[in-house]
């Protein structure tokens, strides 16, 4: 699925210091019953966003006017549990191309990556400094910068590196996914599948 | 030569291609495919102007969201119907075998896999639903995958990923008496954490693992990824051969003779090296039960729920939120709490060992009056053993209900859900909120634990009601 290429982001963030937050808590499984992937953003944090009867509950960070941004700083192993790639065709749909965390769930990272929503991790200490400058100022800006593989606290200058392999970097700044990849490869691939 | 584990010996037979600093192409054997994940697959092939590449490696089944009655007429959930229709079309369209509602093999697809024999030794396995890691108990390397990554296998029979650091983890010794494989798996995640094994791949070993049933093997293997692992194996034996022999896909004659052979040499060598190890002693592991809102917050049925001391900052916040969701304080028992639903079913415990363990349990008992109890088959064959066997007859006369298969309340999808506020404890694999029905509150615990509860109405050990 082709997606906008990321290099440099700059923007306001939305903090959500919760942890563990899994899969079900970002979409639940009631609204996976769509056979295409646009509109998952409405039921983004369904459960937590929305009273039963569907109003807005007011002390849940997106429905918080003071926050806004593409970049969700999120909690301690975000993205565990189920393999529902929905969740992050959630997070896209509703507008985020960035999580940061101090730790990611794996197949949620990788989710991330094949849609290009950009997972940054992120020390335990520099996620705390982030939730506190965006409680002191809402207004305050992050910037991620994927060349340079380096995110920085725009208001102090503090800034730390991330880690992200060479090929999905790549794929990350030019928009392309595997398949391209692999579909240039079939040959190779028939052959390993004749030998089996 | 090199010592290496099992999980390198499966893994690096089957890379097409090291991408230089980037992950591995890795070769697909068997892909299994469901209604939720698999149609914007399909739909993006379709945009790309593609096909499936190797149809006969794909196999199907609409498992998450069907009902669990009347499986016979149209479903009546508009989307629902639109999802399993689709999936039909799409089986259709591109040859792929499907096994569809009310056919001999229907079930949850981690149900029918093995049960079909498809599930082998030494093979990579995915399916766009975490759980795949059940697969694992029959030495594969078996993971979940997001819906791009079903288009890349349809597509090319291939996924690029980077390969996992090893982990093992052994239990020694024997298992005392109402003590089952789910409580192993509890007791490991309550050890190791919900997130204690992200980046790994897991070898179950041991002594009190190799004594285990393959259903009970699968059960364990069914929740590596709740410690946050990509996906759990066991060497294969000589129980693995005995289940396998003369399933429908399972090797025949000549071809078995040498399979078994090949099987043999699947087991890590000894000296091989793990990025990490851990090692449990089976006499520790007792009935466990979850009190929170992640897998890794499990107990022994008589201990107390964890103080918050010791915690602080997000980890105290999130912690008392999660006891919040439970109505569950710090520091008390959980033993003697009234429970409203039990829940039989799911790919970690809805095969015919768990069923018959439950109807064993209930025989001659009633259930509690304040308990309502569902028991939901894994697949048809394990519906139609329960019944060959007298053990639905068993069950009704407890006042169990018996549904037809799916994956039901473990995920809610459906019209199975447990009411906001009441308690459910159940032999799936995921308390998280909301996972069994809006504001719905779960428990996990094996089927003895939950046959228990059932008879009693309220959080008990098993092993009390055995010995009265
Ligand atoms: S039974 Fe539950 S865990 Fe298993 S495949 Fe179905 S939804 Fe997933």
């Amino acid at each position: 699925m082709a997606y906008d290429k990321f290099t440099v982001l700059r923007d306001t963030a939305v903090p959500l210091p919760t942890e563990n937050v899994d899969t079900d808590q970002i979409i639940p499984a009631r609204f996976l019953k769509a056979t295409e992937r646009t509109g998952f953003g409405d039921n983004l944090f369904r459960d937590w966003r929305y009273d039963v009867e569907g109003n807005p509950k007011k002390d849940f960070v997106l429905n918080d006017p003071t926050y806004s941004g593409k970049i969700l700083v999120a909690g301690k192993n975000f993205g565990s549990g189920s393999s529902r790639e929905h969740a992050v065709w959630a997070l896209y749909d509703y507008g985020f191309r960035c999580v940061v965390s101090s730790f990611f769930a794996d197949i949620f990272k990788n989710n991330c990556l094949n849609i290009g929503v950009l997972p940054v991790t992120v020390s335990p200490e520099f996620a705390d400094k982030l939730f506190a400058a965006i409680e002191a100022d809402p207004k305050t800006e992050i910037e991620v910068n994927l060349p340079e593989q380096k995110i920085t606290l725009l208001s102090t200058g503090e800034s730390e590196t991330f880690d992200i392999n060479e090929y999905k970097k790549s794929n990350m700044q030019n928009g392309f996914d595997d398949i391209d990849y692999l579909l240039n490869m079939s040959d190779e691939i028939e052959a390993f599948a004749a030998s089996r | 030569m090199e010592k290496t584990t099992l999980f390198d010996k499966i893994w690096d037979s089957h890379v097409v291609r090291h991408v230089p600093a980037g992950p591995d192409v890795f070769f697909i054997d068997k892909h299994f495919i469901h209604e939720v994940t698999s149609p914007v697959a399909f739909l993006n092939l379709e945009k790309r102007g593609i096909g499936v590449k190797y149809p006969e490696r794909t196999i199907a089944t609409p498992d998450h969201n069907v009902p669990t009655v009347d499986q016979d007429q149209t479903i009546k959930d508009k989307l629902s119907r639109m999802q399993v229709e689709k999936l039909r079309e799409n089986c259709k369209k591109y040859g792929i075998e499907l096994h569809d509602l009310g056919t001999a093999h229907h079930g949850i697809v981690h149900v029918i896999g093995p049960e079909l024999g498809v599930t082998q030794p030494g093979m990579t396995i995915v399916c766009g639903d975490s759980h795949t890691s059940t697969h694992g108990a029959f030495g594969a390397i078996a993971f979940g995958i997001g819906t791009s990554e079903v288009e890349m296998v349809l597509a090319t029979q291939c996924i690029m990923q980077s390969k996992p650091k090893k982990m093992r983890i052994s239990v020694e010794g024997e298992l005392g008496k109402g003590v089952t494989s789910k409580d192993i798996i509890l007791y490991i995640i309550s050890k190791i954490s919900a997130a204690g094994a992200t980046g790994y791949f897991v070898e179950y070993a041991g002594s009190a693992i190799q004594s285990l049933s393959m259903e009970a093997r699968m059960t364990i293997c069914n929740m590596s990824i709740e410690m946050g692992a990509r996906g759990g194996l066991i060497a294969p034996d000589e129980t693995t051969f005995n289940y396998l022999k003369g399933r429908q896909y399972a090797p025949k004659g000549e071809e078995w003779e040498k399979a078994v052979a090949f099987w043999k040499t699947l087991k890590t060598d000894e000296g091989a090296v793990f990025d990490k190890e851990y090692q449990f002693d089976a006499a520790d592991i007792e009935p466990m039960i979850t009190y929170g809102t992640n897998p890794g917050m499990g107990i022994k049925v008589k201990d107390r729920i964890p103080t918050t001391e010791g915690m602080e900052g997000s980890n105290k916040t999130s912690y008392l939120k999660s006891l919040e969701y439970m109505g569950f304080q710090p520091g008390e028992p959980v033993k003697g709490k009234q429970v409203d639903y039990v829940f039989v079913g799911s790919c970690t415990n809805g095969r015919i060992e768990d069923i018959r363990a439950v109807a064993e349990f209930v025989k001659g008992k009633k259930k509690a009056e304040n308990i309502t109890a569902w028991i939901v088959p894994g697949s048809r064959e394990v519906e139609k053993l329960a019944h060959e066997e007298g053990l639905v007859k068993i069950l009704e006369e407890a006042g169990f209900e018996l549904r037809q298969p799916g994956c039901s309340a473990c995920l809610a999808m459906n019209d199975d859900k447990i009411p906001a506020g009441k308690y459910a404890v159940s032999t799936s694999n995921r308390n998280f909120e909301g996972r069994q029905g809006p504001g719905a509150r779960t428990m996990l615990a094996s089927p003895l634990t939950v046959a228990a509860v059932a008879v009693t109405g309220r959080i008990t050990d098993p092993r009390e009601v055995f010995e009265n």
